[in-house]
């Protein structure tokens, strides 16, 4: 970086450099000072921009976050209806529309997706923003493009573990006693069909935290995942070690969330 | 008992008639391509379709149908040299931590964790960063993070198969650690993993096109499918067509393996889960 304009560092410069990155003394205490370091969230400085990693990454993450939350929104509106109908009503039209979405959202190259949706959505009907994060409806387009790839999986997920709920004895007792079916699907069928998507979504939450590069690039979106390319392009190795961090955080985190939620949804899951 | 399985069903037949014209078109891409896919002719350039352009041309004027058909040979080459590569690491792998298990296992499981943990996409990207962008690079980087979730799923099978009688059985007759492993639990797993290739080729095919789409793989001016959707994207107000049609083939392609792939998959599974069908009979 010191040879960024071209000229050779002196000596005085080099150490000079090396002191302030904290690359002085054996390596275990350059661990012990880095770990101290990030503890009081002080990442180091951006090598190419020269900012605190800490700040940058925060001033990204929102936008990432906005991102997954839409992609997620639109990934279910998709796949519940869907899922949940054809599970209810197999081999009707229902059905078969679940099962070309399916085909579609996993087969569907999402740079495409978005491609098309720049065209149609943002050029030729000019119904809302392609780039950017200038208004709230500007996170609609890339939302969809990330979360129609998704919603396939959650439909075929959904189906499938909602018809092995339903085929469940339990599921007939409660019929033989006259329940209700909406009263049949809400209590019984739903709580614990939605076990396996949960874990799912878990692993998708953290996944799409991590930012999705194509998107984020194709809509000028300002994540993180953009921010972190740039930075293994520009070799920027305390933001690529701030980003591992960051996506370590999120993993752990999330993780447990799911946990708990596994643990309120199913009694049957307790802490020992 | 293959063949019939394969063409059960109706999605699956339009599956194979799918790739199999991708295959063809691959291979007789040169016979059947109308021009040359490199040829630059500025004159003819973003022109509608017509006789002699089928599917017009580029910003270069190039012909985008004979840029599609040779992109076919990029595209299919390099996905089965990927395919072929992470099964080349994560075949002798997994056969080796299922088979020996003990302290190789878990030494093995635990690499494998490791390099789990890190995000697959970016791990491609910053080895293909290092390495510098070309195709070759990225199917390094890309055979370096996908081999890993493989060895897993093969390990996985051949502990299975492991605990069979006709091992012990195989095991009591003297034959050797070596013979067993080629002969009785390579062979027994050579279906699910043919299966489980079917379907992932189209993951492959997809992610391969889209590191291409970001500027790491293919290099203008090879014609490859991904490399022609992002040059369309300045043009995507005056000549959409240009991106329409590299994503639709890319979508076909995708759509005829993933097609394949559930026929070949047993019809009792909703998903990929080779393990379930260890000992075929």
């Amino acid at each position: 970086m010191l040879r960024a304009d071209g000229i050779k560092p002196t000596y005085e410069a080099i150490e000079a450099t090396r002191q302030a990155l904290g690359l002085e003394g054996p390596v275990y205490m350059q661990y012990v000072n880095w770990l101290l370091r990030v503890l009081q969230l002080d990442l180091g400085v951006s090598y190419s921009s020269g900012r605190p990693v800490f700040m940058e990454l925060m001033s990204r993450f929102p936008a990432t976050a906005a991102l997954t939350a839409g992609a997620l929104l639109v990934a279910l509106l998709v796949a519940l209806p869907l899922g949940i109908g054809s599970a209810l009503y197999p081999g009707s039209l229902l059905d078969r529309l679940g099962r070309v979405c399916t085909l579609l959202s996993v087969s569907m190259p999402g740079y495409w997706l978005s491609l098309l949706l720049i065209y149609y959505g943002g050029v030729k009907l000019k119904l809302l923003p392609v780039t950017g994060m200038g208004e709230p409806s500007s996170l609609v387009l890339p939302s969809i493009a990330l979360g129609f790839g998704l919603s396939g999986i959650y439909i075929r997920l959904i189906r499938t573990s909602l018809l092995d709920i339903l085929g469940k004895l339990y599921i007939k007792a409660a019929r033989a006693k006259g329940l209700a079916g909406w009263a049949i699907l809400a209590k019984h069928a739903f709580r614990n069909a939605w076990l396996p998507s949960m874990t799912l979504l878990g692993i998708h939450v953290s996944a799409l935290l991590g930012g999705s590069v194509v998107v984020e690039t194709i809509f000028s979106w300002p994540g993180i995942g953009k921010y972190a390319v740039d930075a293994i392009f520009a070799k920027d190795y305390l933001v690529i070690q701030g980003y591992v961090l960051l996506m370590a955080l999120v993993v752990v985190l999330v993780n447990l969330a799911v946990d708990l939620l596994h643990m309120l949804l199913d009694p049957r899951i307790r802490l020992r | 008992m293959f063949q019939t399985r394969l063409l059960r069903t109706g999605a699956a037949r339009v599956g194979a008639a799918i790739v199999l014209l991708f295959l063809l078109v691959g291979l007789l891409a040169p016979w059947i391509a109308p021009s040359d896919p490199l040829q630059i002719h500025m004159e003819h350039k973003l022109s509608l379709p017509s006789l002699e352009y089928p599917l017009g041309t580029d910003h270069l004027g190039r012909c985008v149908l004979s840029r599609l058909i040779y992109g076919t040979r990029t595209s299919l080459f390099y996905s089965l040299a990927a395919l072929a590569g992470v099964f080349s690491i994560s075949v002798p792998i997994g056969l080796l931590a299922g088979y020996a298990g003990g302290k190789i296992d878990h030494l093995i499981m635990r690499i494998i964790d490791i390099l789990l943990a890190f995000p697959s996409l970016i791990l491609s990207l910053a080895i293909t960063a290092v390495l510098g962008p070309s195709i070759k690079n990225l199917l390094i980087a890309f055979v370096a993070v996908w081999w890993t979730g493989y060895a897993r799923v093969i390990r996985g099978m051949v502990l299975q198969i492991k605990e069979s009688d006709f091992i012990m059985a195989a095991r009591a007759a003297g034959t050797s650690h070596f013979k067993i492993v080629v002969r009785h639990i390579l062979l027994n797993t050579s279906r699910p993993i043919l299966v489980l290739t079917s379907l992932e080729i189209g993951t492959i095919l997809l992610s391969l096109a889209g590191l291409s789409f970001l500027g790491l793989g293919a290099q203008p001016p090879t014609p490859e499918w991904g490399v022609m959707l992002n040059d369309s994207r300045p043009y995507i107000q005056t000549a959409p067509r240009l991106m329409l049609f590299p994503g639709l083939t890319i979508m076909l392609a995708v759509l005829g393996f993933n097609l394949l792939g559930e026929g070949l998959k047993p019809a009792d599974q909703g998903l990929p889960e080779p393990r379930k069908e260890g000992v075929s009979p």
